[in-house]
């Protein structure tokens, strides 16, 4: 009965859906007051019904009803509660459901806290996202649904083990609300050239929700990155597969956005470019859904596919992009642009800074497409793997870097460098002397590439924190949207270093151990001591004890496993590691070689915590610089202001 | 910045390249669909140049027998699988089974060729799990595997009687990869040859 609820739930969605685009778009359109009063209640009733038929289907999962054919390739009566909740989202039809239910939440947030915006604005907004809304939907219900009986089995299939973990039971949620996040700027950029009026207004609505969704991207993908370095068991925490690009590409997009945006709001300017911009990010988006769901392209990711979907989402990613790129090339050429700037200022930085991010998406997409686009025309097959994007990547990655670290000090319109140049060019020589000194101390020699990459990312965090110091020391106000900035800035550094040093100086080795043998790695002696039997909720597997020394200290003792779950009997390794500040040590169980013996990979990886820290502090700037006091202010008291002419000192 | 400021012929134009690039993006990506679904694009397999073509010419020592060699000449005449693996390679653990199970099933003889391993390994590998090859080659440089256009282990070639490579499969074999794509292969180059002697 539940499921048929949640079925029943999910057509009502659609449902509310559709008139939500219908009373949104047509009427705007058309200009009648009283359809858009029906908007706000279209819009509240599409998230009731979504989440009842998410409650249904997780109360399916939860009480295990293995009638319902997803729970019953899902699920499993040994599955711990934790991990039949997030089995909801462990296969197509569920995660599938848990996008639609994320993009609903988004349209009621924006129907709520969007108060100050014009109504029929407003209506345009809720009206592209339910349009995007009822495209999945039907999506949904015809080629997906999640509830579809099937006769009774006593037990479930179980759920992949990869999924089986915390990290990875809240990074879909995670990313999706990144991903789908994109929507909202995407809908924006619509609604306004479906006006054809942009201001800086506009710039300021826009930006709060492109911020926040950038901050979900951003800690979707490192929570991914951290995942995969633990549980993959062989310690890399970037693997260029097709699908980990899916979720980078838009966030490279909506990073140029959200600098983009920037100048928008501030000065009126890169109008065209924000739009183009906002299409992109949402449009790399569904892209990526397409890449994940439609079973053309190879990765540990990827769902089980079937023709039909790809079929659907391609038809939905043609209307969706071709539209609004066609809207784009309508409208784009009429928007004009409110004065100029000189070739150097911070307008000019940002630029560059756009241009760079997108030649890196591009550097992504192209590695990513490549194959597939020599299959299509049958030029010959081809894999495109770590080398390029580990070179190509980093052309325009490193200028991009350097510019990060002078822009910030550039102000709008006109910059005077010289006056600033002189105190970066001390910054930077500090950052390179600085580098030199405790590569040599620590590692004893180094790279030009390793100097480079140490070097920028110790100016960005020394250049970003003179910003807030300068301001305190001189008693001026310091806004949130500036400290956000400087904080992202820096976590940029810090991720650059990580990369860098983690990069440079890991030490990775491939032994066989039996207990009682020691094994020397990075001046740590890794001791194999026993190994015992250990058994998990639906898995059994073994457990070695490490005690690892340094100098005749008992520096940590790690217990790596290998596991077996018992439905779907594939092995899984959960790694050991020590966490440090300057350093991880590694242990992962191989394969039993003999009686007693085992391979084992044994890793020293210095600094690769820089690498997720660097992500978390650039998630806490955009939601600092969310949190800005000038996004909370009602815009209904400045209506039609130009030029946000009220923050220009902002800055 | 032009397309900001010229409303001119170049920026309605230059306001287009985005929708024309991407309808490129869709007809590579309809394509794609479209040969996936009529099966005539596996994305998994990536096609070795060798079907067809005569087996690499190899010439190793053996694993287990010292000073004997394994060679494609001495396999001439009889149908053979090949099959490159190591100890150091977890999917050529999966597929252990299968292996054990088709030689047990006796159809054809199966040749392994143990990749740039240790040969003490590798024998204790074959007896602790039991050894499904007629004849193992020691590839301890990794020429054979070169030569084999080998991806990544584990990979499997089937070798006519004429010494014609007819198929190849990549990663763990299943006894229903072996069923479905081995078998009839085997039946359909054995029926000549069966007339023949009758």
């Amino acid at each position: 009965m539940i499921p048929e609820i949640g079925h029943l739930a999910l057509i009502l969605a659609l449902v509310m859906a559709g008139l939500l685009v219908f009373f949104g778009l047509l009427g705007a359109w058309l200009e009648k007051v009283t359809w858009l009063a029906v908007v706000p209640f279209a819009v509240a009733g599409q998230w009731i019904f979504v989440a009842t038929g998410f409650g249904c289907l997780t109360y399916a999962f939860v009480v295990h009803d293995f009638s319902v054919a997803y729970v019953a390739d899902n699920s499993n009566l040994q599955l711990p509660l934790l991990y039949r909740i997030a089995g909801v989202w462990g296969a197509h039809e569920g995660s599938l459901l848990l996008w639609i239910l994320i993009l609903a939440t988004w349209t009621l947030a924006v129907s709520r806290l969007s108060g100050g915006l014009p109504d029929r604005f407003r209506a345009r907004v809720l009206g592209v996202l339910g349009l995007i809304g009822f495209s999945f939907l039907s999506f949904l219900l015809s080629t997906s649904s999640p509830f579809l009986r099937r006769v009774p089995v006593p037990d479930g299939a179980d759920l992949n083990p990869l999924l089986q973990d915390p990290a990875l039971a809240i990074h879909p949620p995670m990313l999706y609300a990144g991903y789908v996040g994109t929507s909202v700027a995407f809908a924006f950029a619509v609604a306004a050239m479906l006006e054809g009026r942009l201001d800086a207004s506009w710039a300021r609505w826009t930006r709060p929700w492109t911020t926040i969704a950038w901050v979900f991207l951003t800690c979707g993908i490192a929570l991914g990155s951290w995942w995969a370095y633990y549980v993959l068991g062989w310690g890399g925490w970037w693997f260029w597969d097709a699908v980990e690009n899916a979720s980078f590409m838009p966030w490279l997009a909506s990073t140029a956005l959200i600098h983009s945006l920037a100048v928008t709001e501030k000065r009126g300017l890169f109008k065209s470019w924000t739009l183009l911009l906002a299409v992109s990010a949402f449009s790399l988006s569904l892209l990526g859904t397409f890449l994940v769901r439609s079973g053309v392209v190879v990765s540990v990711h990827a769902f089980a596919s079937d023709p039909s979907r790809g079929i659907f989402i391609l038809a939905l990613l043609g209307f969706f992009i071709l539209g609004s790129l066609l809207l784009y090339a309508w409208r784009a050429p009429t928007l004009g642009s409110e004065g100029g700037f000189a070739l150097v200022s911070r307008e000019s930085f940002l630029l560059m800074n756009n241009a760079l991010l997108l030649a890196s998406a591009g550097v992504v997409l192209l590695g990513t497409l490549m194959p597939m686009f020599m299959d299509a025309f049958s030029l010959g097959k081809i894999s495109v793997g770590p080398p390029f994007y580990n070179v190509a990547f980093l052309v325009p990655t490193l200028p991009l870097i350097l510019l990060v670290g002078v822009g910030m000090h550039a102000s709008w319109k006109q910059a005077h460098l010289q006056r600033v140049g002189m105190r970066l060019a001390v910054f930077f020589a500090v950052a390179a002397v600085l580098s030199v000194a405790a590569l040599a101390v620590a590692y004893g020699s180094f790279s030009v590439m390793t100097l480079l990459g140490c070097a920028l990312g110790l100016f960005i965090v020394v250049s970003s924190l003179s910003v807030p110091w300068k301001k305190i020391r001189h008693r001026e106000t310091l806004s949130r949207s500036v400290l956000g900035m400087c904080i992202a800035h820096m976590g940029l550094g810090i991720f650059a270093l990580g990369v860098t040093v983690a990069q440079s100086y890991k030490i990775e080795k491939d032994i066989s151990l039996a207990p009682g043998e020691s094994y020397l790695l990075a001046g740590y002696r890794f001791s194999f001591e026993s190994l015992h039997d250990v058994t998990g909720a639906n898995w059994d597997g073994v457990e070695a004890k490490m005690v690892i020394s340094a100098a005749d200290r008992r520096v940590a003792v790690l217990y790596p496993q290998k596991r077996v779950y018992r439905v779907q009997r594939n092995p899984m390794t959960q790694a050991g590691i020590s966490v440090g500040p300057t350093r991880d040590l590694f242990v992962a169980l191989g394969e039993q070689l003999g009686e007693e013996r085992w391979s084992m990979r044994l890793q020293y990886k210095p600094f690769i915590r820089f690498i997720w820290i660097g992500a978390l502090a650039m998630a806490i700037g955009g939601l600092i610089s969310v949190t800005d006091r000038r996004y909370r202010r009602p815009a209904a008291k400045n209506p039609g202001l130009p030029g946000g002419l009220g923050v220009a000192h902002d800055n | 910045m032009t397309t900001e400021t010229s409303q001119s012929g170049s920026g309605r134009f230059s306001a287009f390249v985005p929708v024309l690039l991407f309808a490129v993006l869709l007809i590579v990506f309809a394509i794609t669909l479209i040969k996936i679904g009529s099966n005539r694009l596996d994305i998994r397999e990536i096609k070795s140049p060798l079907i067809g073509k005569p087996v690499p010419a190899f010439d190793l020592p053996s694993l287990n027998q010292p000073g004997a060699r394994v060679s494609n000449a001495g396999l001439s005449g009889r149908a053979y699988v090949v099959n490159v693996w190591g100890t150091w390679c977890p999917e050529c653990r999966a597929e252990h089974e299968t292996l054990l199970r088709i030689a047990k099933d006796g159809q054809v003889s199966l040749i392994g060729i143990d990749w740039s391993d240790d040969a003490q390994l590798a024998q204790r590998w074959l007896q602790q799990l039991g050894n499904p090859y007629e004849q193992v080659a020691s590839d301890v440089e990794g020429q054979a595997a070169v030569d084999f256009g080998v991806y990544g282990a584990p990979e499997t070639f089937l070798v006519s009687a004429d010494g014609v490579v007819l198929h190849k499969h990549l990663g763990a074999l299943s006894w229903e990869d072996w069923q479905k794509e081995f078998v009839p292969l085997m039946v359909a180059a054995a029926k000549p040859v069966a007339g023949s002697s009758l």
